[in-house]
């Protein structure tokens, strides 16, 4: 490993101190004992208190499709439903979950058994590099969750009627999950697809 | 497979798979959160430590001391390389800005330290006790200040674009004094950010004196020859793996400091790092699209056509830079015998300015096409009618030299029917809608068709299984799928018989991603050593190549009918090559086109303006999967949205650096921002560009949609505004009132 070869080319590479044990200084971190259910799944971690919901999961529980843009609740990527509600994953410390039921785009379907968003986000093509895709996907479901809820959004014109699954709803709805490539036309189609499709709707 | 004259018919032209809408074959897995990006690795190198990287709090100096010594006692570090423990590092292709290593900061965020510990909470909390003692310089930030000053400059975008400072054609001043209507009229556009979704990212490993990366990049083979030349090592000892990209749009086509901070950091650790760059170091420590002031100049005649034509274009890079190349679409896209382009570059010391989508072109059609929207009003034109009557077939600087294939006019003819542009109203500021002033815009499209060699290898395995292995990488653009629909239609087998392996330095090196050159060449790699195979997979069997048909599954010939997989059946089928291009490119021009036409409502009390409807007309040689080249387009519109309403780096000129550095201050188009977007591909091919007589549509879809959005503001309020992006506040004071 580094340091070891007597290879002239890494000799080249700039010298730097070979590394001793890690750090044993400082505040060292506080852990606690979490528990929640992941896509089902009862899981126990021990954690460093400032970790987030977003980290324990991609780097504790390798559940990496939930995926960090900015780690700042600004972009959307890391969307889940935790106990029926849309949240940013990198916005919320893991230890403020304790019991909660989080579902991720891993538990809504797989490559094999696609939910029927996904199966209408590949048919619509509602993405491109896929890095915001999770996110949009677990985002939509909940819209659609939230509108068949009757809760009203910025773009609902009357207040004492319930919200449409309109595509204006949709926009508004889904303006928290950011997709540089801009893909938003055709997540709106898809989104639309499976809101109208009852068989989908029932599978969901 | 060498190619020098234009392509006859061959086994593309079947079309059973190449040509047709086609779902991502990567779909399933980018749907499921199941493709893994660089950061993802958890299946590679372990155990992995977290790298958190500092970047520089000035702009310009020097780094007099580090103390790190806190931050290397903190719990959980295994080590801190800073700036100072290294030498400057080399230079990567095409780069000015140093990555790391050394005292000299030449920009805002340059990285200085890099923390590697156990969990990713402790490198982060220890990276915050490192204290950094500089000697801060004055800068150059303000480009409109040094704008008067600046020298001419000679450009290479790295993407195509480029020419000398200047180049001129016939008389241009004699001729524009002479035009009976002239315009005159100067243009400034916005630093931008690719703020793709993906952070930088990179897990690193040494393997003795072996390094591998698991990094998202678009440019592998680029990739891999600079962090050799970075970090002073062999190019034989690097690997570059790349499968997933989020996103690039030109900020990935370099190597960045997450590359080179991660593998200096796993070299110190003695094991493998992963790290990526967060978000708010991104708009500084990278590149960015640089900002520019352009200069416009258009004489025609009464009956407009065009006799005089100048572009000149100003913008600013760090010393040894290259300048925005903004002037380029105007030597190709009109005709007119007096022209002149220019471009200039001042020394600046804010953050390398480099490639960002369609560079050039993106900035360049905001002003253009603009212009060519004023000059059309001066003469009593339609906008469409203008373009028309102005187009060119031939190279307007070399007469000599025709287009390859150019259908502009189809495009704005075919645009204007289906888009109901008779309707408009000219006169501006007529059309109202509630609170609404309604507008309607349109823009020429033009980006050129780039050819590069691109290699591919393809297995035959005996269960008919065909294995396309190359460098190439899918940054979104479908990469993937094209090139399984490629292997599919020469080996006359279904997509699912096709698996695809992209983004490995181990695989043959291909044309990589960027500059809508990816596709074309990718697939005309693909072709070449599928074309190879075919050979073998005949020779094999005992047919003669020249008579064997590929199809369904089979190799045909005369009355013989063989099962592709029986060529394999002795052992697996391996054939090798690539495209490799001759002179076409160059005594023919190969460019793209498109019209774009957009319907804009600008609230009449705010100035608010939102974009209702959008369509773009495409003609870009063959293409190959409509569906993913729609998205393509799209995103391309969408990113035009962005540049002309919203994207804009703010510069704070005291201390040199782009503030509103993350995603809520760096504004760019989300859900609400975006109506349905139509899409028109003109059937056509462009048998100079490839066996596959394909061109690029990545960056067609984003060159001229921010001038036809800029247009459509104008004719909706009869307000020009021509500094973008056209936010509210440039247009209130003029707004007529709202009774």
């Amino acid at each position: 490993m580094a340091g070891s070869s007597a290879n002239a080319a890494l000799a080249a590479l700039p010298e730097i101190a070979k590394a001793g044990p890690a750090g044993t200084g400082g505040d060292a971190p506080v852990t606690a004992r979490m528990a929640f259910t992941v896509n089902g799944e009862r899981r126990e971690l021990d954690l460093d208190l400032r970790t987030s919901l977003l980290d324990a999961l991609r780097e504790h529980l390798h559940l990496t499709g939930s995926k960090k843009g900015c780690d700042h609740g600004q972009c959307g990527a890391c969307t889940m439903i935790v106990n029926g509600r849309r949240i940013n994953g990198c916005l919320t410390l893991a230890v403020m979950h304790q019991g909660a039921e989080i579902t991720t785009i891993e538990g809504l379907g797989t490559p094999d058994a696609l939910h029927p968003l996904q199966a209408a986000f590949i048919r619509h093509d509602g993405y491109q590099c896929g890095y915001c895709t999770p996110g949009q996907i677990c985002s939509g479901v909940a819209v659609l969750e939230e509108i068949r809820a009757g809760i009203p959004s910025h773009a609902t014109g009357d207040l004492t009627r319930a919200p449409d699954v309109s595509e204006a709803e949709i926009r508004e709805r889904m303006s928290g999950n950011i997709c540089r490539c801009g893909a938003y036309s055709n997540i709106v189609e898809a989104m639309t697809a499976f809101a109208g499709d009852p068989s989908s709707r029932s599978q969901a | 497979m060498k190619f020098d004259t234009p392509a006859g018919r061959n086994p593309i032209d079947q079309l059973k798979v190449v040509g047709r809408p086609t779902d991502r074959i990567d779909g399933k897995f980018k749907t499921t959160g199941t493709a893994p990006y660089a950061y993802e690795r958890h299946d590679v190198a372990g155990p992995q430590a977290y790298g958190y990287v500092l970047g520089a709090a000035i702009a310009k100096g020097r780094v007099r001391a580090i103390d790190s010594a806190a931050a290397k006692a903190a719990a959980g570090v295994i080590a801190v390389v800073t700036t100072l423990d290294v030498p400057t590092l080399g230079l990567g292709t095409m780069n000015y800005a140093n990555l790391f290593g050394g005292d000299r900061i030449q920009h805002y965020h340059q990285a200085v330290a890099v923390v590697v510990a156990e969990t990713f909470e402790q490198a982060r909390a220890a990276a915050f006790l490192i204290r950094v003692d500089y000697a801060p310089e004055a800068g150059r930030f303000d480009l409109a200040a040094l704008a008067d000053s600046a020298p001419p400059a000679k450009a290479d975008s790295g993407e195509g674009s480029g020419g000398d400072g200047a180049e001129r054609v016939g008389d241009f001043e004699g001729a524009f004094a002479r035009a009976p209507v002239q315009l005159d009229a100067t243009y400034t556009t916005s630093d931008e950010t690719h703020a793709m979704m993906e952070p930088h990212a990179t897990v690193a490993s040494w393997d003795d004196d072996k390094l591998t990366l698991w990094t998202s990049n678009q440019m592998i083979a680029w990739a891999k020859g600079s962090i050799a030349k970075i970090l002073r090592i062999p190019k034989r000892n690097v690997r570059v793996d790349s499968p997933y990209v989020g996103g690039g749009f030109g900020g990935k086509l370099f190597v960045r400091a997450d590359a080179v901070l991660a593998a200096l950091a796993a070299k110190a650790a003695g094991r493998p790092v992963k790290l990526a760059l967060t978000r708010p170091l991104i708009p500084n420590n990278t590149t960015h699209r640089p900002a520019t002031i352009q200069r416009v100049r258009i004489g025609a005649t009464k009956d407009g056509v065009i006799t005089a034509i100048a572009h000149e274009s100003v913008s600013g890079n760090l010393p040894g830079g290259v300048p925005e190349t903004a002037v380029d679409q105007t030597k190709l896209l009109y005709a007119g015998e007096n022209r002149l382009t220019s471009l200039r570059l001042a020394t600046l010391d804010l953050p390398e300015g480099n490639a960002m989508r369609a560079p050039g072109e993106a900035p360049g059609m905001l002003a253009l096409e603009v212009a060519m929207d004023e000059m059309a009003e001066k003469l009593g034109l339609d906008p469409v009618e203008f373009r028309i009557r102005n187009d060119t077939q031939v190279d307007p600087n070399e007469p000599g030299r025709p287009f390859s294939h150019r259908d502009l006019v189809g495009c704005l003819r075919l645009g204007a029917e289906r888009f109901g542009w008779a309707r408009r109203t000219p006169t501006p500021g007529r059309v109202r809608d509630g609170q609404w002033l309604v507008g309607l815009g349109m823009a020429a499209g033009f980006r050129n068709n780039l050819v590069m060699k691109s290699a591919a290898r393809v297995r035959l395995d005996p269960h008919g299984t065909v294995t396309v292995e190359t460098d190439m990488t899918d940054i979104g653009t479908g990469s993937y799928t094209i090139i399984a629909q490629t292997a599919a239609e020469m080996m006359g087998v279904s997509l699912d018989r096709v698996v695809v392996r992209l983004g490995d330095s181990d695989h043959p090196a291909s044309a990589g991603s960027g500059g809508q050159w990816g596709a074309n060449n990718a697939t005309a790699g693909v072709y070449a050593a599928c074309m190879r195979l075919r050979e073998a997979v005949a020779q094999r069997l005992g047919i003669n190549s020249a008579d064997a048909v590929f199809t369904d599954g089979e190799v045909r010939a005369g009355n013989r009918a063989v099962p592709l997989a029986d060529a394999a059946k002795a052992g697996e089928l391996v054939a090798e090559d690539a495209i490799e291009y001759g002179n076409l490119s160059k005594s023919q021009q190969q460019s793209t086109f498109a019209g774009h036409f957009v319907e804009v409502g600008v609230d009449a009390d705010t100035g608010e303006t939102r974009v209702r409807r959008m369509l773009a007309v495409c003609a870009a040689g063959r293409i190959l999967n409509p569906k993913s080249a729609r998205s393509q387009v799209i995103g391309g519109m969408t990113m035009g949205v962005g540049a002309a309403l919203m994207e804009k780096l703010s510069v704070d000129k005291r201390r040199g650096f782009f503030v509103n550095h993350d995603l809520a201050g760096y504004e760019v188009p989300v859900h609400a921002d975006i109506p349905h977007q139509e899409v028109i591909f003109l059937d056509e091919v462009d048998p100079a560009s490839s066996p596959m007589k394909a061109k690029g549509v990545g960056e067609l879809g984003l060159c001229g949609v921010g001038a036809a959005v800029a247009n459509a503001v104008y004719n909706a309020t009869g307000i020009r505004v021509r500094d973008y992006p056209l936010t509210l506040d440039k247009l209130l004071a003029q707004l007529p009132d709202a009774a």
